[in-house]
C-alpha cells in the first residue's frame, strides 16, 4: 500500500459486485472470475470491520453518495406507498366502482379497468404483495445460499463437491419452466409458496459467491488464530468470517430482492402467482387476458410495469451506491 | 548528473482535502548511484518515487521540476511522459508480484509492451533471456503465465521486464518488503548487479527498511512528513546521522550481535503529523526530544558537511560548534513533548492516549518492521 | 484434459438425470390425480363410463404399473424419442409439436442472447472509459435491467404495433400466406419476429452492458493495469487486456443467466402469441396437456445443457488458467 493510499483505502469488498449477468439471475458477485475470488477485505486482518471510526466513515460516505441517497429515497417512497396505500386509496381496489374504460382523470387518476375498477387504487393495493414476495424470495434465497456457501467453503472436500454439484444442477433447471409444470398440477397456492419457490430456485449464485469468499477468508491469519484458540467451525464461520462479508451479504440481498420481485412478475403474469393475489404482475396478467392491449387501455398495464421498473431500478442504483461506499476503489472523488 | 529534482511538490487528493505528500523536495541522484529513500509509512516516499514516472489518479503535480540526464521530465503531462516511461524512467512497483496480467504469457506481455514502445521482442530476445537467467528464472518462463510462477518469481520477471530498455533511472518501490530475509538479500544484490551491469544507470530504492539500504545503497535519503530530513552516504547515515529523526529511526533498529536483553528496542513515540493541516516549522518538532522555540521556523535542507544535507537547526548548530541542545529531561526516557504533541495532532481520533505508546502498531509504523527485523538477533540472543 | 471433460460430462449427465426424474416425479407427487383430471374433462355425468374411461387412461399412461416400472418405462420411451401424444392437438405426437415450435424459439433466443451479450459487452466496455457515454448507458442499462419482460413486451406491442402499426401485434407469420420461400412469407416471419426479439434483447442488453462496465472499471484499477500505465503502455493496450479479463466472469455469468432468459422468453412469447416453445408450454399448462408439458420440459433442459456445454468450451478456449489446470489434471 502506497503511503498516501492509507488515508484513502479502507476497503472491505474487493471485487465489484455487479459482475455480469442480468439482474434476475444475479450472477454478480463472484461468479468464477479470478478477480472476483480475490480479496474480500483489505482490512480483513482486523477482526471487526465496522467498529469505531469505520462506522462513522461508512455513514460519512453513505450520506454523500448520490446514487445511494436517490435510490434509497425512491425505494422508501414506494415502500411507504405499499404500507399506507390501502388506507389512502380513493376507492376500494377490487370493487367495481365506476364505468369501465374510463380514461385517467381527476376522479380516477389512472382511469378504470375493463371491469370498472379504479386502477390507481388497484396499483396501491398491489405494491404490498409484490414487496412481500420479493422479500420472501430474497430471504429464502439468501438463507439457503449463505448456508450452502458457508458449508461448502468452510468444509471443502467431498461435501464441497456434493454441494457444488447440487448447485450446478439447480442452475441447469429453468425455474419458470419448472413452475409452469408444477402449476399445471397444483390448483392453488399462496404468496408464501411463491416466495419460497423463488428462494429455492435463485440461491445458486449466492452460494457460489459465498463459497468463494469463505474459501479465501478461511486462509487468513485471523481465522487460523480463531481455530488455534479452539473455536469450533460454525462459531468461526458466524463470528469471524461472516462479519467480514457483511457488506457483501447486504449487497447480495438487495440484488436478490430486486430479482425476486421481477421473477414474481413473470409468474404472476402467466397466472402462476398466488391464487387470490393482487400484485403488479397480476394486473399485467388481467390486462393481457381481457384484451387491454387491443382495447388500448394503456393506463391499465403501463403503470404497474413502470412502477415495478422504478422499484427495481431504485434498488439497483442504491446497490451501486452502497458498493461504492463499501469499496473505496469505486468511489468517485 | 543523472537525476535532478528541484522544489518538487506533489499533492495527493483525499476526501478530506488535498495533502502535500511531497513538499518542496530537492535532491540529486548521480550516475551509477543507488539512492535509498527511507521513511515511515505516510512520509511521502512512495508518492515521491511514483511521481517521477506516473502520477496516478489522485496525485497532482503542484510545482517544481524534474530533470533526467539534463532534459526536463514532463511529469505532470501523462501523454508527454509516455515517451520517457520504461525507456528513460522505469519502475518496479510495490505490487510487483501482481503486476503481470494473469491471462497473458510473460513473453507475449513483454512483446505487447515493447511493441507499444516501438521495439520488437525479437530484437531484445537474447538479452531478455540472459537477464531472465541472471535473476534465476528458468528459460521457459517467457512461455508461462504468471499464475504458474511463485510470487517471488513473478517479482523477478517484473524486474526484468521493467529494465529491458536500460532506463536511466529505476524506481524500486518496496521491492523487499514482502520477502523473507534471505530473499531480501538476494533481491538487493540483484539490484546492485543490475546497476553494475549497466542495465540501469541510477536507482532510487524506496523502503522502510534501513537495514537493506545499508547493504545496497550508496546514499540514503530520509524523508519525514513530505519533506527531506537528511541525505548522505549510506555509511554516514548509519554511523553518524545528524537529524534526530534519523537517529531515532536507527535506534529503533535491532543491531546484529546485540543481545536483546542488553538494550531495549524503542520505537519513536508519537505519530507523524497529519499532512492535511501541516504545522509550521520543523515537522518533527512534536516528536523531537530536542525541540526548541527555534524549531517553529522551518529548518532549510542544506549541506552541512560535504555530501551531507540535513534539515535541522540542532544539527546545523552542532556542526557550527554551537551548543545548547541538551536533551530535555532524563536521558534515555521517552520524551514527553512527543507524546503530548501526538495527541494534539490527532483531533477526533477515537483512540485514547494509551494507543500512543511506542511500539503500538497504531502509533508508529516502524514498529512492525522492528519486530520483523528482530528475528535474527533474537535467535542469536536466545540459545 | 480427458479427466476434465469426463468430469464435466458426468455433471451434465447428472443434471439430465435430475431433470428427467423431476419431470417424471412431479405428476406423481402432486396432490390430486392427473388421470382423474383428464377424465373429468370429458364431462361424463354417470359413474359407469367415468370409471371405464379412468381405467382405460390409467392403463394407457401406465399409471397402473408398479412405480419402478413406471420410471423404467419413462426412460425407455425417452430413449426411443417417444414423448407421448398431445391431448390438445390430438393425435399429434409431442415430438412433432416441439419440432414445429422449436425453430421459432431458437430464432428468438440465439440472436437475442448472442447479440445482447456481444453488444452489451462492447457498449459496457466503452462506457467504462467515456464519461458522456457512461452517463447515458448506465441509467438506461439499469432501467432495461429492471423492466419486467412481460411489461416491456406489452409496452412494445402497444406502442409499436397498436399505435404506430409498424409491426404486427401477434402471431409468428403473416396470416393467409402460404409457407414457402417467398418474400411475402419471409417478410411476415421477420416482422413478427422483431418485437419479441427486441424485448428479450433489450432486457439482457441492459444487464450485460452494466456488468461489463463495472468489470472493466474494476480491471482498470488492478495492479497489472497500473503497471502497464506506469510503463507507458498506450491506453488501447490496457483496455484490451482489461476487456479480455472482464469477459471471463461475464461468460460464466452467461451460463447462470440462461434460465432467466428462457423464462423471459416464455413470457414474451405469450404476450406476442409467438408460436415458439414458450407459447406452447403455456398452452399445454392451461389446457392441462401433461405429456406435452413434460416433453417440453425435457427438451428445454437438454437445450440448457447444450448451451452450457458450448459456453464451457468457449471458456476453456479463452481462459489459460482453466486450460492449464486441465492439462495439469491430465498429466
Amino acid at each position: 500500500m502506497s503511503d498516501a493510499d492509507q488515508t484513502a483505502a479502507t476497503g472491505t469488498t474487493g471485487a465489484p459486485l455487479a459482475a455480469g449477468a442480468p439482474l434476475a439471475v444475479g450472477a454478480p458477485l463472484a461468479a468464477v472470475s479470478p478477480s472476483a475470488t480475490a480479496p474480500v477485505a483489505s482490512g480483513a486482518g482486523k477482526r471487526k470491520v465496522y467498529s469505531g471510526g469505520r462506522r462513522w466513515e461508512f455513514l460519512y460516505f453513505a450520506v454523500r453518495n448520490k446514487k445511494l441517497v436517490i435510490g434509497l429515497s425512491v425505494e422508501i417512497i414506494f415502500v411507504l406507498a405499499a404500507i399506507i396505500g390501502p388506507f389512502v386509496a380513493p376507492y376500494p381496489p377490487k370493487q367495481f366502482v365506476a364505468p369501465a374504460f374510463l380514461h385517467p382523470s381527476w376522479s380516477h387518476l389512472l382511469g378504470t379497468s375493463y371491469f370498472g375498477q379504479d386502477v390507481f387504487s388497484l396499483l396501491l393495493d398491489s405494491l404490498r404483495e409484490s414487496y412481500l414476495v420479493g422479500f420472501l424470495g430474497a430471504a429464502f434465497a439468501g438463507i439457503i445460499g449463505l448456508a450452502i456457501g458457508f458449508i461448502a467453503g468452510w468444509r471443502g472436500g467431498w461435501l464441497d463437491e456434493v454441494l457444488q454439484t447440487f448447485t450446478y444442477i439447480v442452475v441447469m433447471i429453468p425455474s419458470l419452466v419448472l413452475l409452469i409444470v408444477i402449476g399445471a398440477y397444483l390448483k392453488s397456492h399462496s404468496a408464501f409458496f411463491e416466495g419460497v419457490f423463488i428462494g429455492v430456485t435463485t440461491w445458486p449464485w449466492v452460494a457460489r459467491a459465498v463459497r468463494a469468499q469463505t474459501f479465501t477468508l478461511r486462509q487468513r491469519d485471523f481465522v487460523d488464530l480463531a481455530r488455534l484458540s479452539g473455536k469450533r467451525g460454525p462459531s468461526i464461520v458466524l463470528k469471524d468470517i461472516a462479519p467480514n462479508m457483511a457488506s457483501y451479504i447486504l449487497l447480495a440481498f438487495i440484488l436478490l430482492f430486486g430479482s425476486s420481485m421481477l421473477i414474481a412478475v413473470n409468474y404472476d403474469f402467466l397466472g402462476l402467482g398466488p391464487t387470490s393475489g393482487v400484485s403488479l404482475g397480476d394486473m399485467l396478467n388481467l390486462a393481457e387476458l381481457w384484451s387491454g392491449l387491443q382495447l388500448h387501455l394503456w393506463w391499465w398495464f403501463i403503470p404497474p410495469g413502470a412502477v415495478m421498473t422504478l422499484m427495481v431500478a431504485a434498488l439497483l442504483v442504491a446497490n451501486v451506491g452502497l458498493d461504492e461506499v463499501f469499496n473505496p476503489k469505486l468511489r468517485e472523488t | 548528473m543523472s537525476l535532478s529534482v528541484r522544489n518538487l511538490q506533489i499533492a495527493y487528493r483525499t476526501l478530506r482535502g488535498d495533502v502535500q505528500a511531497v513538499d518542496d523536495v530537492t535532491f540529486e541522484v548521480a550516475d551509477k548511484e543507488i539512492m535509498g529513500l527511507a521513511g515511515e509509512s505516510g512520509s511521502g516516499k512512495s508518492t515521491l518515487g511514483n511521481s517521477l514516472i506516473f502520477l496516478e489518479g489522485r496525485m497532482r503535480h503542484v510545482g517544481g521540476t524534474v530533470d533526467l540526464d539534463g532534459k526536463a521530465l514532463p511529469i505532470s503531462n501523462y501523454r508527454a511522459m509516455n515517451r520517457h516511461r520504461m525507456r528513460d524512467v522505469s519502475i518496479i512497483p510495490q505490487y510487483a508480484m501482481s503486476a503481470l496480467n494473469p491471462t497473458k504469457k510473460i513473453g507475449s506481455l513483454a512483446r505487447d509492451l515493447l511493441k507499444a514502445r516501438g521495439f520488437h521482442l525479437a530484437d531484445v530476445l537474447p538479452e531478455f533471456r540472459r537477464r531472465i537467467s541472471l535473476v534465476g528464472l528458468p528459460d521457459n518462463v517467457l512461455g508461462m503465465y504468471p499464475f504458474e510462477l511463485s510470487g517471488g518469481m513473478r517479482q523477478r520477471a517484473t524486474m526484468v521486464i521493467s529494465t529491458l530498455l536500460n532506463p536511466s533511472l529505476l524506481i524500486a518501490d518496496e521491492v523487499t518488503s514482502a520477502l523473507d530475509v534471505s530473499n531480501q538479500r538476494a533481491v538487493g544484490e540483484l539490484l546492485t548487479e543490475f546497476r553494475d551491469l549497466g542495465y540501469v544507470k541510477s536507482m532510487i530504492v524506496i523502503t522502510h527498511d534501513l537495514s537493506i539500504l545499508a547493504q545496497i545503497a550508496d546514499t540514503i535519503t530520509i524523508m519525514y512528513a513530505g519533506k527531506l530530513a537528511e541525505k548522505a552516504d549510506a555509511s554516514t547515515i548509519v554511523d553518524k546521522p545528524l537529524h534526530p529523526y534519523t537517529q531515532a529511526l536507527l535506534s529503533s533498529l535491532p543491531e546484529v550481535g546485540l543481545r536483546y536483553e542488553d538494550k531495549e528496542l524503542t520505537g519513536i513515540p508519537g505519530r507523524p503529523p497529519s499532512l492535511l493541516d501541516v504545522v509550521s516549522g520543523c515537522r518533527f518538532k512534536d516528536r523531537c526530544p530536542f525541540a526548541r522555540d527555534r524549531c517553529r521556523d522551518e529548518p532549510p535542507f542544506v549541506e552541512l558537511l560535504p555530501g551531507h544535507q540535513v534539515a535541522c537547526w540542532k544539527a546545523s548548530d552542532e556542526v557550527k560548534g554551537l551548543g545548547g541542545w541538551a536533551h530535555e529531561g532524563a536521558a534515555g526516557s521517552a520524551p514527553s513533548i512527543g507524546r503530548a504533541g501526538g495527541e494534539v495532532e490527532h483531533p477526533g481520533g477515537a483512540e485514547g492516549p494509551g494507543s500512543e505508546r511506542p511500539g503500538d502498531a497504531n502509533a508508529t509504523a516502524l514498529a512492525p518492521r522492528v519486530s520483523e527485523g528482530l528475528e535474527a538477533p533474537v535467535g542469536k540472543g536466545q540459545p | 484434459m480427458t479427466r476434465y471433460f469426463a468430469r464435466k460430462i458426468g455433471l451434465y449427465l447428472l443434471a439430465f438425470w435430475a431433470g428427467v426424474t423431476i419431470d417424471w416425479a412431479i405428476p406423481r407427487l402432486m396432490p390430486g390425480n392427473p388421470i382423474a383430471a383428464y377424465v373429468s374433462r370429458f364431462s361424463l355425468n354417470s359413474q359407469g363410463p367415468w370409471t371405464a374411461l379412468y381405467q382405460l387412461f390409467n392403463k394407457a399412461f401406465g399409471y397402473n404399473l408398479p412405480i419402478w416400472d413406471q420410471y423404467w418405462h419413462y426412460w425407455d420411451n425417452l430413449f426411443h424419442g417417444n414423448l407421448g401424444i398431445s391431448l390438445y392437438a390430438f393425435p399429434e405426437k409431442v415430438t412433432t409439436l416441439i419440432a414445429q415450435a422449436a425453430p421459432y424459439t431458437l430464432a428468438l433466443l440465439v440472436p437475442a442472447i448472442t447479440l445482447s451479450y456481444v453488444l452489451g459487452n462492447r457498449v459496457g466496455a466503452m462506457a467504462a472509459r467515456r464519461k458522456a457515454l457512461d452517463n447515458t448507458v448506465l441509467p438506461l442499462g439499469y432501467l432495461f435491467q429492471a423492466m419486467p419482460y412481460a411489461w416491456l413486451a406489452l409496452a412494445a406491442a402497444f406502442y409499436l404495433a397498436q399505435i404506430e402499426r409498424w409491426f404486427p401485434v401477434q402471431g409468428g407469420s403473416a396470416a393467409g400466406v402460404a409457407a414457402g420461400f417467398t418474400w411475402v412469407y419471409i417478410w411476415g416471419l421477420v416482422s413478427h419476429w422483431f418485437l419479441p426479439f427486441l424485448t428479450v434483447f433489450l432486457v439482457s442488453f441492459g444487464g450485460w452492458s452494466i456488468g461489463m462496465r463495472n468489470l472493466v472499471i474494476y480491471e482498470l484499477e488492478t495492479d497489472y493495469a497500473r503497471y502497464l500505465r506506469a510503463l507507458g503502455a498506450p491506453s488501447r493496450l490496457v483496455r484490451r487486456y482489461a476487456y479480455r479479463n472482464a469477459v471471463l466472469p461475464q461468460l460464466s455469468g452467461l451460463a447462470l443467466a440462461l434460465g432467466t432468459v428462457i423464462g423471459g422468453n416464455i413470457v414474451t412469447e405469450v404476450v406476442f402469441q409467438y408460436p415458439g416453445l414458450g407459447h406452447l408450454i403455456y398452452t399445454a399448462a392451461t389446457d392441462q396437456d401433461y405429456s406435452l408439458l413434460q416433453g417440453i420440459f425435457i427438451f428445454i433442459i437438454v437445450g440448457v445443457l447444450v448451451a452450457n456445454f458450448v459456453i464451457d468450451i468457449v471458456y476453456i478456449l479463452i481462459d489459460p488458467r482453466t486450460r492449464l489446470s486441465m492439462q495439469g489434471a491430465a498429466a
